[in-house]
């Protein structure tokens, strides 16, 4: 009994990412908020950002779900505070690209420019948890066109 | 214990998941099918495919055969009284939504009140909710007592006048509890309620005699008692089937059919509306003569032994915390600390053990235990002592591989 393939879904990044969540909280003064759960498995998000003249500004989550989608919800602020909104919906569709294992568009964004989410890669050889990692995105992208 | 004979019925479990060979600890969800339910299905569909209850051909002779047959098993199963109270819908949900529509919004009406446990899985709450809502009735909950199990006193005092319909499963999804139906229905009868029973946990892995527990209404699934998917049954006294409406209306339930109005079938014929379940029934016949070849009783004893080891092994594992009463069925549903359940599921997946991770379709319930989501292993014939042990050694290893990487 080992563990073959299990490093690949589960490196170290992801479990520091869920153990120190960054912007993990509560926004304060005006923002957007979105809640999303996963109805499957009971994952759930609350995503706030702060978007001003289309920037980024600000996010904090707060939520429950395993490592897959917390970590993943951490790495996504942090890639997208202080982005555009527009680009955060590029990078986006860059990540679900990623999760179904289809080529990315790197014209504007590579991943290795997206830093911590490259550790997430090998969560799309488990499809059981691609939902879990792209929860806290699909949040971001409703967040973005509520405030479009 | 069942032998090993058992298990080699099933050509399923005979095959090597990421490596390892399975071990499938998840038939709370779905059950495996012995070789025999594939057979018969397969037989069907080779032989004697044919719409049934028309036509004079053979084909379709021998198709109304196989399911009506199928209709009779089930009534010896049961115990039901006639084949009459015998309706194949397509599952438990299925079943318990044909109640709501029909006895309920004709029999509810407000300040009249439905009463359930907080253990139910979503299948006996929201039927009852939408209920609820048409007809101005509400919605009471046993409260659980610390071990998961319901109190007697407790039905005593939430079931009243004012109760026409108590919905209750006879066997937890989750925490395993076994319900004392046969007292539950009494106190309903008492107040003058039915009683309706989600069995599709309890008919699996237990004798059941729906007239010694006097239950009104009785639904169960065929494929978590090793037969296909897509097939079950609602079983109810013929006395409220009988004055009951129909929920579906169209071809097969049908007596006389006029430009403005139409008269139904006799039961349980009218509660089955369109082209039957014929493959499922066949099929989940098939289980039932499976089920009572092995015997009922061994099968209880078999999972109750496996069960008790599996919380008596599990429990030596450190960090972990399992929910449910000491006394329950074959199932065991957990947590390791510091390891979301998706993540014990994923490892345990990496070593071939099948276990079920989420909210097990009872989110009230998870709010009350103050949880996000369970892990769950559940058992049945065809598991052995190994496959727990298989188990209790992959929990290890988990939170080992969780705790390092932390």
């Amino acid at each position: 009994m080992s563990f073959n393939n299990l490093d690949t879904l589960y490196r170290q990044v992801i479990m520091d990412h869920y153990k120190n969540p960054r912007n993990k909280g509560k926004l304060e003064g005006d923002h957007i908020t979105v809640e999303l759960n996963n109805p499957t498995c009971g994952d759930r998000i609350d995503l706030q950002l702060k978007i001003n003249d289309g920037i980024v500004e600000d996010a904090k989550f707060e939520g429950e779900g395993c490592s897959i989608s917390m970590s993943s919800a951490s790495m996504m602020t942090q890639v997208i505070i202080g982005k555009n909104a527009e680009d955060a919906l590029k990078i986006s569709k860059m990540f679900s690209d990623m999760m179904l294992g289809e080529e990315a568009d790197t014209s504007e964004y590579k991943l290795e420019d997206l830093g911590d989410i490259q550790a997430l890669q090998g969560v799309s050889k488990f499809p059981a948890r691609i939902k879990c990692a792209t929860l806290a995105w699909k949040a971001m992208e409703q967040g973005v066109e509520k405030e479009e | 214990m069942l032998n090993e004979d058992v298990r080699k019925q099933f050509p399923i479990l005979d095959q090597e998941v990421n490596e390892h060979s399975l071990v499938y600890l998840d038939s709370a969800a779905t059950s495996q099918k012995p070789q025999s339910v594939i057979n018969a299905v397969n037989e069907y569909y080779e032989r004697y495919n044919s719409n049934v209850h028309r036509g004079v051909h053979t084909l379709g002779s021998r198709a109304t055969d196989g399911y009506e047959g199928a209709r009779e098993k089930v009534k010896h199963f049961i115990n039901a009284n006639s084949i009459k109270e015998v309706v194949f819908v397509r599952g438990t949900t299925t079943a318990i939504n044909t109640v709501a529509h029909s006895y309920g919004r004709e029999n509810l009406s407000e300040g009249d009140e439905i009463v359930l446990t907080k253990m139910e899985h979503h299948s006996n709450i929201i039927p009852w909710q939408q209920v609820a809502k048409v007809t101005g009735a509400t919605l009471k909950y046993l409260p659980l007592q610390e071990d998961g199990t319901i109190s007697l006193e407790d039905v005593k005092e939430t079931v009243t006048s004012k109760t026409k319909i108590v919905a209750m499963s006879q066997v937890s999804n989750v925490l395993g509890t076994i319900n004392p139906i046969k007292e539950v229905a009494q106190i309903a009868h008492d107040n003058g309620a039915v009683i309706v029973v989600d069995a599709a946990q309890s008919v699996p892995h237990m004798s059941v005699d729906v007239q010694d527990l006097d239950v009104d209404f009785f639904a169960f699934s065929g494929h978590k008692m090793c037969g296909p998917t897509g097939i079950g049954v609602l079983y109810g006294k013929q006395s409220l089937l009988e004055n009951m409406e129909p929920v579906e209306f169209g071809g097969e339930m049908i007596d006389f059919v006029g430009l403005y109005d139409s008269t139904w079938k006799e039961l349980p014929w009218k509660f089955e509306g369109g082209t039957p379940i014929i493959a499922g029934a066949i099929g989940l016949g098939a289980a039932i003569d499976f089920l009572q070849d092995v015997g009922m009783e061994a099968i209880e004893a078999h999972e109750q032994e496996l069960a008790n080891y599996a919380l008596e092994q599990m429990q030596t594992i450190e960090g972990i915390t399992i929910y449910g009463p000491k006394e329950r069925a074959g199932l065991v549903t957990f947590n390791l600390d510091d390891v979301h359940p998706h993540d014990t599921a994923t490892a345990l997946d990496a070593l071939g053990i099948a276990v079920r991770a989420g909210h097990h379709c009872a989110q009230p319930l998870m709010k009350e235990l103050q949880v996000a989501a369970t892990a769950r292993a559940s058992f049945y014939l065809y598991n052995s002592k190994q496959d727990v042990d298989k188990l209790v050694e992959g929990l290890r290893k988990t939170k080992e591989y969780f705790g390092d990487v932390f």
